[in-house]
């Protein structure tokens, strides 16, 4: 079956957020929004789940500091201990102190790239890559909805126009994909 | 939305939309570079290489042309480098520490402020490169396994924790300032004209479309990046003062380094922002943007930090003699009378009495003052570094091998150099990116913008009714005939649908009932003219007007929307219509 796409654009965030809490009430799926900026209180409304990347970052940082203190422990204790003004050079525990700033710089470090990797790789977000928004005015000031009819077969695909027209739109595109 | 106090000075001045942000901030990118942004460029240009021809003499010739003896082993260099690590601690204080803090002022400067960040600490780093002499094997300072020589890296020593301080720093810093341009990359790819620049843009924005789960994850991101970068820089100017104070030099083991050089860092970070600050507003017309408002709460920062560091001169002061240790004590005193005097007093003027004058307001808030004071501070804050460094290591324990330093001309011109460097990537930055964080910018335009604080815009728009442009146009036909006369006299044309439905909710007028409504406040003869054509005509009607109606009111007149409801039309003619009564 033919899937047809209707981008709803609208002119402020405000009203697109009033928009789709209209739709959304009357059994409508938004797929997408396009915003220029994020959109505080979006993503309840039109379902979008909160991210996991906060955990991500966490699960990173703990490996960090896993290879730091393997690493420190291996070089410092095991493979080549040495006496450095006397310090203690033969358990890891009694050495620990003067470890701690490069754990702790490892452990961010692996923490902030491995979220950013993770990030870009989520978001489909690499050089290279095409832009996908329906308008090169979604980077600018305009929001758009997208809405799919195969998302939507309670609705036929005018049903679905007449309603996204009464949410305070400013224009209206149709795409058969 | 979230919710602003009102007596909050705005933090983007005038009336912008969110078209006006772009607008302005892109602005300067798609135009012709200005002939002073060549001018400056070119200066910067020759100083830099200049600095690049002295670092290949160093590295052709030996570190024997700096101005070092046996007993001076660091100083030029070193100086430069905390002065560079500190300059470049203000970007990630702002853009991480105050979004911890949700300091919405961040926004207008921590782009700039993390650019300035990064090609600072690309100059700091450049400095203990140099200084190895052979900078080809600088990739011993990497824990490397045992057949590159004969042993690990020494993970107990601070120039180690030093490597991996300032090289997270920069990395992470990169990233967070990285994942910030994206959305603004595309903006101005989505923007571009000339194929070129489209394809370079495409190219950095990697592919950002914006998509609501795309700005759900890079919320979390930044959040979750300033969380981390917090402690972050904290730590580098830590681990930087820890180069000394584990060393057993009198006048560098003192347990206050690590907090003391971090105010120190803020200090002259902030200093250095508003130096480029204060010059990018004008140069780019961002007036509106970054403004006093700004500019003091910059003053407010650099007043305290400033504060920190005078406190912890005088208590270094107090605890080498206090601690009853007589080269602690020595140290010091030579400090302040030897034969360094000079600079220390330069540092104790600029350090310590300057910043104190932030505290009268009319000071903090005057711009050409501001900018004496911020390069004062830079100035200050670079002889800190060089007393603590050569006052503290020129009178030995032998006085055999008392010493002083003198800069050679190529001390001088890495220096000089680093700085050029510095504003060729600076200038480059300017001219091709955006130097506003744009999605940012408009996420507090709302709460904070002027025009939407004092209400003369709304925060919350009424939609206006959505016209078919492909369509025929159905209502015009539906027009009667008498008032399609009415339409075509008036200057403004009345949606005729709208008017009837609030002459239903108000009440029928005449003007054989007319009111000067002119009286009400926010009602002027043009507008009167415009209600009476609508069919209000009386204080009665005027009186009986709700939320709706004053809807309906401001989608008919499109003119100062939320006007009405503000002024309370309505108490107003009931009032009048009292007095009428009398």
């Amino acid at each position: 079956m033919a899937d047809r796409v209707i981008y709803a654009m609208y002119d402020d965030e405000e009203i697109l957020k009033d928009g789709a809490k209209v739709l959304v009430a009357k059994g409508i799926k938004v797929e997408e929004v396009f915003a220029p900026f994020p959109i505080h209180g979006i993503d309840p409304i039109i379902g979008v789940e909160e991210t996991r990347l906060g955990i991500f970052a966490f699960i990173y940082g703990l490996i960090g500091l896993a290879l730091a203190t393997y690493g420190m422990w291996y070089f410092m204790i095991t493979d080549w201990p040495m006496n450095i003004g006397g310090k203690p050079n033969e358990s890891y525990l009694e050495n620990m102190m003067a470890f701690i700033p490069i754990t702790f710089e490892f452990t961010v470090l692996c923490a902030a790239h491995g979220m950013a990797i993770t990030y870009l790789i989520a978001n489909r977000t690499m050089p290279g890559m095409k832009a996908t928004n329906p308008d090169p005015r979604t980077t600018d000031d305009k929001f758009v909805m997208e809405l799919r009819t195969s998302q939507n077969t309670q609705f036929t695909a005018e049903e679905i126009e007449t309603m996204v027209k009464g949410t305070g739109i400013i224009e209206l595109e149709q795409k058969d994909i | 939305m979230h919710k602003e106090a009102a007596i909050r000075e705005p933090l983007i001045l005038g009336h912008k939309t969110y078209h006006d942000i772009t607008e302005d901030v892109c602005r300067p990118i798609e135009d012709k570079a200005p002939r002073m942004w060549y001018i400056l460029f070119g200066i910067a240009l020759i100083i830099g290489l200049y600095g690049i021809g002295c670092i290949l003499y160093l590295l052709g010739t030996g570190v024997g042309v700096w101005g070092l003896n046996k007993t001076i082993g660091w100083a030029w260099d070193i100086t430069n480098f905390v002065w560079w690590v500190g300059i470049g601690h203000a970007g990630t204080l702002i853009s991480a520490v105050l979004l911890l803090f949700r300091q919405k002022w961040r926004m207008a400067i921590n782009r700039s402020a993390e650019a300035m960040t990064i090609f600072a600490v690309f100059m700091a780093g450049m400095f203990p490169l140099i200084h190895m002499g052979r900078l080809w094997l600088g990739y011993w300072v990497l824990p490397l396994p045992n057949h590159f020589g004969s042993l690990w890296v020494n993970f107990n020593s601070p120039l180690l924790w030093d490597v991996f301080a300032i090289s997270t720093y920069l990395s992470v810093g990169l990233v967070f300032w990285y994942i910030g341009l994206l959305p603004d990359f595309a903006t101005i790819r989505d923007r571009a004209k000339k194929p070129v620049a489209k394809r370079m843009y495409s190219i950095l924005a990697f592919g950002w479309s914006g998509r609501a789960k795309h700005w759900n994850r890079f919320e979390m991101i930044s959040l979750v990046l300033a969380g981390l970068a917090t402690p972050l820089v904290f730590s580098v100017h830590s681990i930087v003062s820890f180069d000394f104070a584990t060393s057993v030099i009198p006048g560098w083991h003192t347990t206050i380094f690590p907090p003391y050089f971090v105010a120190g860092a803020v200090f002259s970070g902030f200093a250095m922002v508003q130096t480029l600050m204060l010059v990018m507003r004008k140069a780019m017309k961002l007036e509106a943007y970054i403004h006093t408002r700004h500019v003091e709460y910059m003053n407010i920062v650099i007043m305290v930090t400033g504060s920190i560091v005078g406190t912890a001169y005088i208590t270094e002061l107090f605890i080498s003699w206090y601690s009853g240790v007589e080269y602690e004590a020595y140290a010091f005193l030579n400090r302040a009378t030897g034969p360094y005097w000079w600079a220390y007093a330069s540092m104790m003027t600029c350090n310590v009495v300057s910043p104190q004058l932030m505290w009268f307001r009319p000071l903090r808030r005057s711009l050409t003052f501001t900018f004496i004071i911020a390069i004062v501070v830079n100035i200050g804050m670079w002889f800190e570094r060089y007393v603590i460094i050569v006052s503290s290591i020129h009178r030995d324990y032998l006085p055999s091998s008392w010493s002083m330093h003198y800069p050679s001309h190529i001390d001088i011109g890495v220096y000089v150099g680093t700085i050029g460097l510095f504003f060729v990537f600076f200038l480059l930055f300017a001219r091709y990116f955006p130097v506003l964080a744009l999605n940012e910018l408009k996420t507090i335009l709302k709460s904070s913008g002027e025009s939407f604080k004092n209400g003369d815009y709304p925060v919350h728009p009424t939609p206006k009714p959505y016209i078919d442009s492909s369509a025929p146009k159905v209502k015009i036909e539906e027009v009667k005939e008498e008032e399609k006369v009415l339409e075509d006299n008036s200057d403004n044309p009345i949606d005729l649908k709208a008017s009837a439905e609030l002459v239903n909710a108000l009440g029928e007028g005449s003007e054989a009932t007319k009111d000067d409504v002119k009286v009400i406040s926010g009602v002027g003869p043009k507008f009167e003219e415009t209600l009476n054509k609508i069919g209000i005509w009386s204080y009665i009607q005027v009186s009986k007007m709700t939320k709706k109606e004053y809807d309906l009111l401001d989608s008919i007149t499109g003119k100062f929307p939320g006007r009405a409801e503000r002024d309370d039309w309505a108490g107003q003619a009931k009032e009048l219509m009292n007095s009428k009564n009398q």
